[in-house]
């Protein structure tokens, strides 16, 4: 076996023996070492996706439990402390545990797989990403269970987060769950770009990059940039709390707007990262039920990244309130309002390509219909809020808690379920039952409809949000009982979901490789994909390599059949960023205790700064140096150490 | 009050006068492109009538179709007209209403604590100074200047019907105006998030004409009558030794600003920030146990015996 580096890459034809020989080499170990221990794309992204979804299920067990508490005026089934700790945890969970790790879960399945590769560009830093996200729910539920979860709201505001009014342990664990958290996120987002920028396989220039990665890697970019800014907020509101800092408390100088400024120059961007990459699920997604391209395939690319800039400055308009000058008020005003122009483009190509396609309806398509009048009902509510003087009356009433869950449901909760009846079958081998799937689809339609567009009145008649009762007389008691009953029949229809995958999963409709006839490369691999998933890696020469004999886009065609094998030992190849030509190729780790240990030590660590224990804080620093030592440990077969002197001639390769 | 107290739609005074409007323009606007989006997508999708699963998918050949650019052209055009209009129209409003004004007829203090508001009115002179709680009174017609201070954390000043919020931040000076056309009583609420008591931080907007302002501001600076009956006696008694620690009663012992100023108690309508009406019954209610209906309110369960109690409320209600 030569290393990788001085070899030019053999190419053949996709056979038997050649997928027996990727297996070997690809297949993670059974038992525990290869559950602790892999670094497959696909199965973190199915922990991702599972585990995503059960925080989902759970924080949607907290708000139905808030809608009892808000069905009518003046009821009690719950205390305050309880009410205020509710709402901060389901909305903790909702969108910190939920909406971003959902996506990053589909991403990590579905990226090697369009982009025609074998693994992210770095499958140990994936699996450490799960670990430490899964570490970090635990954590910060850990507080919820014994009595101490959040009690400030999802953006903590100071100083009610400080310890001078919030003296219990609420506080830390979130704080230092949040900094937890922030370590997966930012790992996982640097990976996306490189796996984005590097791993595309020859062909894949960037042009035909399918509008879901485009989603990811913007969401990626933003949250690289913005997650330091709140880590930093949480880290300094720890030092305040623990070791008395002035950083937010004002009587000794401190000042309650910098944590504003550095939660929301994180926490807006957060808000595109968290439907960008949904918003790309549909991009892709819906056009196969239309039969046809998307429309304006480029402008929608572009329009994906100018959201994400724009994106960048739009954060005080979550602060219109607080007294600032005038003129900046005008500039992010301005701004929010600006940026209702890049979501139009993408929600005309949408429609356009409905209206110019001949749409198909299944379940999927459904939602993904969908979801484009729920995000423009969500997108108008938002540029309502842009104006700054009409924000000032909506602004933290019932009004804006309508409007964000349009957002987040409409535009990830319903994307997703219907990426889930896409891509079910890929994951699955089986088709999801779409019978079933009617009744799924049209009650959380119908469900959510009822529970929140009324909301919108609600605000519109001054109910302030984060109130855990309401007087009677105000006019808002019948408007509430149906949000109630709304999210319970929406709670229904996510009930049908979980109902119809778990059905499916046993006793679906067999898919075979590509049941919908779709045009990207994820839909060339067999359903499930094997642990290499290509066994010669494709060369596309179109946008949609599965499409080209009905399209006729390019001359060439693209080709899964013949191509490089990579088979002397796990191997993907890089390519250059903008044409994706071949560059090298990349030697892959194997699976590894590494990243699970590291994640452990990272909890210990964490651990220790909750019950400030220097003895546990030590361990945990010497459990993260000892993970790190044994992951970054030189490698022969990563070629990080020399390779054996017998394989090094001929050394002009 | 009207049945809908904290409506936003409809306005009594000059400053949420400018912002109606606008929030109205903006609601038919938004209200009218999910209509035309939602017709769009529901014609377009059963337009070609095929129906079904992943057999009914695949029974559909790929087509190149139509570029369909115009659509995202004619769309862009359509939506920037409402977009310019309502930038134009934010940044007019906000020229309108953000600034205070420059000679406003009365300018008086709002100190938020957890969870309630202090009003201080301050005259020409020291002695002219007086402090209230959760009811503002205010002249009607002309503008009145607010400015804001956060006692502990951030609160948020929101009387819909005159004015959009404005937050109370501690250590930082914010300021608020607001003007009422007509006499009335218009009803204001915490809107940022402050803790367990958020939900029942509210007060009222008092405004009344110039001379019934005048009147009730002068009443304000009196102190309090002396107690005349045997049990009004006990009553201050027991305010002088209990309230006091927080309260205060001019003219009395008591004499801690902690809570709300007592000295004209009765002259407000509500009590506890909104939260009861101010009767007899239910004053005795919110002395005795406040932890029951305001559980994490600044004032403690009392466990007065009935005696005490009965005193108490006897004297309170003589704070006219």
């Amino acid at each position: 076996m030569r290393p990788a580096a001085f070899r030019t890459p053999e190419v053949g034809d996709d056979n038997p023996e050649l997928r027996a020989r990727l297996h070997a080499i690809w297949a993670t170990e059974p038992g525990i070492k290869g559950w602790l221990g892999t670094t497959d794309h696909k199965e973190i992204g199915l922990r991702y996706i599972v585990t995503a979804f059960i925080l989902l299920l759970v924080g949607g067990i907290e708000a139905l439990v808030l809608r009892l508490q808000l069905a009518g005026p003046d009821l009690r089934l719950l205390t305050p402390d309880q009410y205020n700790q509710l709402f901060s945890t389901h909305g903790m969970t909702m969108i910190f545990l939920y909406a971003s790790p959902i996506l990053s879960g589909f991403s990590n399945y579905i990226w090697p797989l369009i982009f025609g590769s074998r693994d992210m560009a770095f499958p140990r830093l994936n699996a450490f990403s799960y670990w430490v996200y899964l570490g970090a729910a635990i954590f910060m539920y850990a507080g919820f269970l014994i009595g101490a979860g959040p009690n400030d709201g999802w953006f903590n505001y100071v100083p009610l987060a400080e310890r001078d009014f919030n003296p219990g342990l609420n506080e830390d664990f979130y704080s230092l769950g949040m900094i937890f958290l922030g370590i997966s996120t930012t790992v996982g987002a640097a990976n996306f770009i490189v796996t984005f920028f590097k791993t595309r396989c020859p062909g894949m220039s960037i042009n035909r990059v399918p509008i879901f990665a485009w989603g990811t890697l913007t969401a990626s970019v933003a949250n690289l940039v913005v997650i330091p800014s709140v880590s930093l907020a949480f880290f300094l509101l720890w030092m305040d709390r623990q070791f008395g800092t002035q950083f937010f408390r004002s009587p000794h100088g401190g000042q309650p707007l910098l944590w504003q400024h550095l939660f929301w120059i994180f926490g807006h961007p957060w808000v595109y990262a968290i439907v960008l990459p949904a918003m790309g699920m549909v991009s892709d997604a819906l056009p196969v039920f239309c039969r046809r391209p998307l429309v304006a395939h480029t402008l929608v690319a572009l329009a994906t990244v100018a959201v994400m800039i724009l994106g960048f400055g739009v954060w005080v308009h979550h602060m219109f309130a607080t007294g600032l000058p005038g003129l900046a008020l005008s500039f992010f005003s301005t701004a929010s309002i600006v940026i209702t122009v890049p979501s139009a483009v993408t929600v005309f190509a949408w429609v356009a390509t409905i209206w110019l396609g001949r749409p198909v309806i299944t379940t999927a398509f459904l939602f993904f219909a969908s979801m484009i009048v729920l995000f423009v009902i969500g997108g108008v509510s938002g540029f309502m809020t842009a104006s700054v003087p009409v924000d000032w009356q909506l602004t933290d009433t019932y009004f804006v808690v309508a409007h964000l869950h349009y957002v987040l449901i409409g535009i990830n909760v319903f994307p997703v379920v219907g990426a889930t009846y896409f891509w079910f079958p890929k994951m699955t081998g089986r088709l999801m039952d779409e019978r079933l799937g009617r009744w799924n689809f049209w009650t959380m339609f119908l469900g959510f409809n009822l529970g929140f567009l009324p909301m919108h009145l609600t605000g519109l008649l001054g109910m302030p949000r984060r109130v855990y009762t309401y007087p009677e007389g105000m006019g808002w008691d019948t408007l509430n009982l149906i949000t109630s009953i709304g999210s319970f029949l929406f709670a229904i229809g996510v009930l049908l979901f979980v109902i119809n995958c778990r059905k499916s999963y046993r006793t679906g409709a067999v898919a075979g490789h590509n049941p919908w006839d779709a045009p990207t490369l994820e839909w060339t691999t067999p359903s499930p994909p094997p642990p290499y998933n290509f066994a010669v890696i494709p060369t596309v020469a179109s946008r949609h390599p599965l499409w080209e004999d009905q399209l006729d886009e390019s001359e060439g065609r693209s080709s899964w059949l013949r191509g490089m094998t990579l088979d002397q030992g796990k191997e993907a190849l890089a390519t250059t960023a903008l044409d994706a030509d071949p560059e090298r190729i990349l030697e892959m780790p194997q699976d590894s205790y590494a990243p699970f240990l590291l994640a452990v030590g990272l909890a210990i660590l964490f651990t220790g700064m909750l019950l400030i224990k220097w003895i546990v804080i030590g361990l945990g620093g010497l459990a993260c140096f000892a993970a790190l030592l044994l992951w970054l440990w030189p490698r022969r077969d990563l070629r990080e150490r020399e390779p054996a002197p017998e394989l090094l001639e001929p050394a002009h390769g | 009050m009207s049945a809908t107290p904290l409506d936003y739609l409809t306005s009594a005074g000059a400053r949420a006068a400018h912002i109606a409007p606008l929030t109205w323009f903006t609601l038919i606007v938004s209200v009218l492109v999910c209509l035309v989006i939602g017709i769009l997508v529901w014609i377009g999708s059963r337009r070609f009538r095929a129906s079904g699963g992943a057999e009914a998918t695949t029974s559909v050949p790929v087509e190149r179709g139509a570029d369909g650019l115009p659509w995202i052209k004619w769309g862009l055009i359509l939506s920037a007209i409402p977009l310019f209009v309502t930038l134009v129209w934010t940044m007019a409003a906000l020229a309108q209403t953000a600034g205070p004004p420059a000679n406003p007829a009365l300018v008086l203090d709002v100190t938020s604590h957890q969870y309630w508001w202090e009003v201080t009115y301050n005259g020409a002179l020291p002695s002219d100074r007086f402090s209230t709680a959760n009811e503002i009174h205010i002249p009607v017609g002309v503008p009145v200047l607010v400015k804001l201070h956060g006692a502990d954390v951030i609160h948020s000043f929101w009387v819909p019907k005159l004015a959009g919020k404005t937050d109370t931040i501690p250590g930082q000076n914010n300021v608020a105006w607001l003007q009422a056309d007509a006499p009335g009583r218009y009803r204001g609420q915490c809107t940022e998030y402050c803790g367990l008591q958020h939900a029942k931080m509210a007060f009222e907007v008092v405004a009344e004409p110039r001379d019934a302002f005048e009147r009730w501001r002068a009443a304000q600076l009196h102190t309090a009558p002396p107690p005349v009956t045997d049990v009004e006696k006990k009553g201050l008694a027991v305010v002088e030794y209990r309230c006091s620690l927080c309260h205060a009663v001019r003219g009395t012992r008591a004499a801690s600003y902690y809570g709300p100023d007592l000295t004209h108690l009765m002259s407000r309508r509500l009590i506890a920030s909104g939260a009861l009406p101010n009767t007899p019954g239910s004053l005795a209610g919110w002395i005795q146990s406040p932890q029951q209906i305001k559980p994490g309110s600044g004032m403690p369960e009392q466990h007065l015996s009935g005696d005490d109690l009965s005193a108490v409320t006897a004297y309170l209600e003589t704070l006219k």
